[in-house]
């Protein structure tokens, strides 16, 4: 039985609920922000953090990103991975730590605050609209765009044609690949300072990884700095400019891609040998 | 055999009657349909949103034919509907801000907000019996008739009559627009994109800087209006009872629910499967009967499959076969 009157007991029937798409965002008002210059361009800072009134899943976490690089965040499942990326986004309650974007303090900001402020987020699952076209998921990435946006989704298109080919197609009935490229489009869309990716590759086969990979790659050099989560961490590692091990909500080893990959304590624990 | 007067008779009693009442429910369904996409519960508090609507459009009517205002042979309760109209957009409004939104700030499970909005409903019931009381009322000016059945008869000299009452014009012509309005709205404009964005994926919409208040808003608005024109058109043409419009919650849903939950499309064709059925399930037979059937067959009896006091079963029995036979209705709602 659970404490929790609002909880999900009962709610099973679709007759008289639609839970299927329900948020978990909790709403909240933003707080102020202030000046706090110099650092990385994006840095979570020393985050302790847990949802609700749960236990802490960050121990003093911090995770950065500067101009220009891709940062990778790996490590075993459970790790708080993407909790990190969660926290950094303002999606669960912070007890201690800051964080920064180009010299300002937004730790007390709602998520949606921080999309204005230009962080791009693509989570990791119900990551697109999927009863949308691909072209509308591209529109509703551009929703706080007040000005013309057409440049942007031609860019968008130019990065991944196939979604040029299928825009007027449901985003629900493309392929996994397709899909994470529609995710990533959307998040393009409102032309980010920085774009944070919570596993682009899951679920997608070997040949489609690789690709993504390599638009990932794409994105990062046209100077959008890239903070991503990823399971295959081999392969993430060897395009990362930075990279963070994280086991157990804390940091466990961090330092270049190549470092880590150089690393014999890494290589043993999380590469397989 | 007189195939024409036969088509005639079913026109009259059953195609005209049918079109209007469907149209009705499409309307009562879209209101539904979009509450259970966007808000995510059903909200059974419709049926009487309906009636506080309806109940502020016959107030302004009563206003205005007292101060002798009239549309001519239109009914002044068109003149009188965007009255009613914002009437329910501020009640609607009002009651979200003090009742669903504390709830939607608990991320509240849909369920709980069904039962919300079950008391919702008696609230609005005592209110609207409260101000105009729990008995019928006729608020109907203007012709009555675009064509009477005598007229038509002497027209066309044939035995059966047609009659085409004015409000079922109305009814008609308003639904049209409502709906070619309402997709429009949906499917073209940034607000409406919006919605779909939100019912589709809330937390996605945040991520994309989509404003949930400012979607749930836009929401209730136009339920709000979709509900006042379907209560004012459905009094227009029968008459206006409390007691009734809490009664139409059950057709209503039943035609939501056949089209699928959550899709425009499937309101608006649930709407009329249910009305069609409902009118041809109760309807005595034996005119047309009478007039297709070779001589000497015609039935005896009136051949009416039910009586119109079962007319409520028969929304009941359609939405047990299509919860049997395809749970997410005629037009991929979601899932039941």
């Amino acid at each position: 039985m659970s404490n929790d009157p609002y909880g999900d007991r009962g709610n099973k029937d679709w007759s008289v609920g639609n839970a299927k798409g329900q948020g978990s965002i909790m709403p909240k008002a933003s707080g102020k922000t202030h000046p706090a210059p110099g650092g990385p361009f994006l840095i979570g800072d020393s985050m302790t953090a847990g949802y609700g009134a749960g236990p802490d899943i960050l121990h003093d976490c911090t995770i950065a990103v500067d101009r220009g690089e891709i940062a990778v965040i790996v490590g075993p499942n459970g790790a708080g991975k993407s909790t990190g990326m969660k926290a950094v986004f303002g999606m669960l309650d912070m007890r201690k730590g800051h964080v920064r974007l180009d010299g300002e303090d937004i730790t007390g900001l709602s998520p949606q605050d921080r999309v204005a402020k230009g962080m791009g987020f693509v989570p990791q699952t119900s990551n697109i609209f999927t009863s949308m076209t691909v072209e509308e998921n591209l529109e509703m990435g551009a929703f706080i765009r007040r000005d013309d946006f057409r440049d942007t989704m031609a860019q968008v298109y130019d990065l991944f044609p196939i979604l040029k080919e299928k825009r007027l197609q449901a985003a629900g009935e493309l392929s996994g690949g397709q899909r994470q490229q529609v995710a990533v489009g959307r998040a393009l869309m409102t032309q980010p300072k920085v774009l944070m990716l919570d596993e682009p590759t899951a679920g997608v086969s070997p040949i489609v990884m690789d690709e993504l990979f390599d638009r990932i790659i794409e994105v990062a050099r046209t100077g959008i700095p890239i903070l991503m989560v990823e399971q295959n961490a081999r392969q993430a590692l060897e395009i990362a400019d930075k990279g963070y091990v994280l086991v157990q909500g804390a940091n466990a080893f961090t330092g270049t891609g190549k470092e880590l990959l150089a690393d014999p304590e890494v290589r043993k624990s999380f590469l397989g040998g | 055999m007189d195939l024409l007067n036969a088509f005639i008779a079913l026109s009259n009693y059953v195609l005209i009657p049918g079109i209007a009442y469907g149209s009705q429910l499409a309307l009562g369904a879209l209101g539904v349909t979009l509450v259970y996409g966007i808000l995510r519960f059903s909200n059974f508090a419709h049926g009487d949103t309906m009636a506080m609507g309806t109940m502020a459009t016959i107030l302004v009517t009563w206003l205005f034919q007292s101060m002798g205002l009239s549309l001519g042979f239109l009914p002044t309760a068109l003149l009188a509907l965007p009255f009613g109209i914002a009437f329910a957009i501020l009640l609607l409004l009002g009651t979200d801000k003090v009742v669903y939104k504390f709830y939607r700030e608990q991320k509240a499970k849909p369920v709980i907000l069904v039962i919300v909005s079950l008391g919702v409903t008696f609230i609005y019931n005592g209110i609207t019996r409260f101000i105009i009381g729990a008995d019928d009322q006729n608020f109907l000016d203007g012709q009555r008739f675009i064509m009477s059945a005598r007229d038509f008869k002497q027209m066309t000299g044939l035995d059966e009559g047609l009659a085409f009452k004015t409000t079922q014009g109305i009814t008609i012509v308003t639904a049209i627009i409502v709906v070619a309005l309402l997709f429009w709205f949906l499917n073209k404009t940034r607000a409406g994109k919006s919605m779909r964005a939100y019912s589709d994926n809330e937390d996605l919409a945040l991520l994309s800087g989509i404003n949930p208040e400012r979607v749930v808003m836009i929401t209730w608005m136009i339920v709000a209006a979709l509900a006042t024109i379907a209560g004012t058109l459905y009094g227009l043409d029968k008459s206006f009872k409390p007691f009734t419009y809490f009664q139409l919650l059950l057709p209503i849903f039943a035609a939501a629910i056949v089209g699928g939950l959550g899709s425009p499309v499937g309101a608006i064709a649930g709407g009329f499967v249910i009305a069609f059925s409902e009118v041809t399930i109760t309807y005595a037979w034996k005119k047309v009967l009478g007039y297709v059937m070779p001589e000497g067959m015609e039935p005896d009896g009136l051949v009416q499959l039910m009586s119109t006091d079962y007319k409520f079963a028969v929304s009941f029995v359609i939405l047990l076969i299509v919860l049997l036979i395809k749970p997410t209705g005629l037009f991929k709602g979601k899932s039941v």
